[in-house]
């Protein structure tokens, strides 16, 4: 199941990150192997958020180290854009530019970023649209879409860019109950795809589902990280017992 | 009305003056304007530091000073010599180019921080997401304050006037010296100036509609 020689995909390694006074990650140590999709569970306020929004370096850290394909994040700069183009990212707002159609948020960083052609970035985009199911909805703009539908064009979005890796940041919280669906039967598709995906989300069905690995993080630390069987059949850790109850119960 | 249609050329000539010294200003100044805003919101702090300095310079500047400067300071350090029509358009241009920052700069402001982190996500430069994302979104709200201060800048053209640089506002000056009455030629200039202002506002409009549709 773990990858043996090849450089993980995701490497964190001793990192902490203060907020002010606030201590929101603690020495955290996770690796990421290629293929794999981890799930990061945990309370709000316990970093899991944070987490996701260093390894693009959205969040700066305060000390340790993060390496995507074996490469350390470089400072801000062109080396970071390359890197980040590199890495797909999903927010819980979906963040989808305001002001362009659904096609041309789709093609805007091929285009800008990679250099593809427009009737190429174009075609690409529709067949991205096409998979996660909104190509009828490619000349709207953001705004006149469902919160389900904006969330898979923000998926498109970034498949577009062919990431090696997706980091999604809670992209269910902000829907309405009856579009998370439709939006974790995209994410379970990407995983069976065999992406590599680290995923922050309250979905235990997904989690349970289409998680290889599930992390637990309280108070800005990684408390567990086990198989999804064990991690909610036998958690070891009282928190993530205290966790589980909490949520589990209703 | 005698001392308008017995003037016309004059009247023209001048306002044609006024209307070329607004034109370019207001180009240059909306040009020069945004890159300041740029600088103001770039990730480097010295930019950052450049931008501020200006608009804290130019901005707490009474325009007769920054005329005052151009037209008679300036030639005194002998670097190029500019005409006095050049060094007016100077200081209006640079001027109100610290007024345009800040406006662009609010207007960046308006847009939600989302949509600059997903355009640094998906990889683009900080120039390609300020001209492809951010700064298309923040044109909308900046319409009305951006009309105000292109308004402004039309009327302190007249500032002008003092420094011998010739427009609507030294038509008082020629009344004056053929013996003509003053006050009711000072009142048609006040009403051109009315004129000149209104397609302003009427542009602004069309603006306000056509971008509230696309989003």
């Amino acid at each position: 199941m773990t990858a043996a020689s090849a450089p993980p995909m995701i490497r964190v390694a001793g990192v902490d990150k203060f907020f002010g006074p606030l201590h929101v990650l603690k020495n955290v140590q996770l690796e990421v192997p290629k293929g794999q999709v981890v799930v990061v569970l945990g309370p709000s306020g316990s970093g899991k958020s944070t987490l996701c929004r260093t390894i693009n370096r959205l969040e700066p850290i305060d000390s340790g180290v993060i390496e995507v394909d074996g490469q350390p994040l470089p400072a801000e700069g062109k080396e970071l854009a390359r890197l980040r183009a590199d890495v797909g990212m999903v927010f819980q707002s979906f963040n989808l530019f305001a002001h362009k159609t659904i096609v041309e948020n789709v093609m805007l960083a091929p285009v800008k970023v990679r250099k593809t052609p427009a009737a190429d970035a174009r075609r690409t985009a529709m067949e991205l649209l096409e998979r996660v199911g909104i190509a009828n909805q490619a000349d709207k703009f953001p705004a006149q879409l469902s919160g389900g539908q904006q969330q898979r064009a923000a998926i498109a979005r970034a498949l577009a860019m062919k990431p090696k890796v997706m980091l999604f940041d809670e992209p269910t919280s902000a829907l309405d109950p009856e579009m998370v669906q439709e939006v974790l039967d995209v994410m379970t598709g990407l995983a069976k795809d065999g992406m590599t995906m680290l995923v922050v989300t309250h979905e235990m069905g997904f989690a349970r589902k289409a998680a290889d690995r599930v992390i637990f993080m309280s108070d800005g630390e990684v408390v567990e990280d086990s198989t999804p069987e064990e991690f909610f059949s036998a958690p070891k850790s009282n928190r993530a017992k205290d966790f589980l109850g909490k949520i589990l119960t209703h | 009305m005698s001392v308008l249609t017995n003037n016309l050329d004059l009247f023209l000539r001048l306002f044609g003056q006024t209307l070329q010294l607004f034109a370019i200003s207001a180009v240059l100044s909306l040009v020069l304007g945004t890159l300041l805003a740029a600088l103001r919101v770039s990730p480097v702090p010295v930019f950052r530091g450049i931008g501020a300095t200006y608009v804290t310079v130019l901005r707490n500047t009474p325009l007769t000073l920054v005329f005052v400067f151009f037209l008679f300071a300036y030639p005194l350090l002998e670097i190029v010599k500019i005409e006095p029509y050049t060094a007016a358009v100077t200081a209006l241009s640079l001027y109100t180019a610290a007024f345009v920052c800040e406006v662009v700069r609010s207007g960046i402001n308006t847009v939600p921080v989302g949509q600059a982190e997903a355009s640094r996500a998906l990889g683009l430069t900080f120039t390609q997401m300020l001209g492809n994302v951010v700064l298309p979104q923040a044109l909308r709200s900046v319409v009305p304050p951006m009309t105000s201060t292109m308004i402004a800048l039309l009327k302190n053209t007249t500032v002008a006037s003092g420094f011998a640089v010739p427009q609507a506002g030294s038509i008082r000056d020629a009344l004056s010296e053929q013996g003509d009455n003053v006050l009711f030629g000072l009142l048609w200039v006040a009403i051109g100036f009315v004129v000149l202002v209104m397609p302003l506002t009427y542009v602004q409009q069309v603006f306000e509609k056509r971008w509230s549709v696309a989003r």
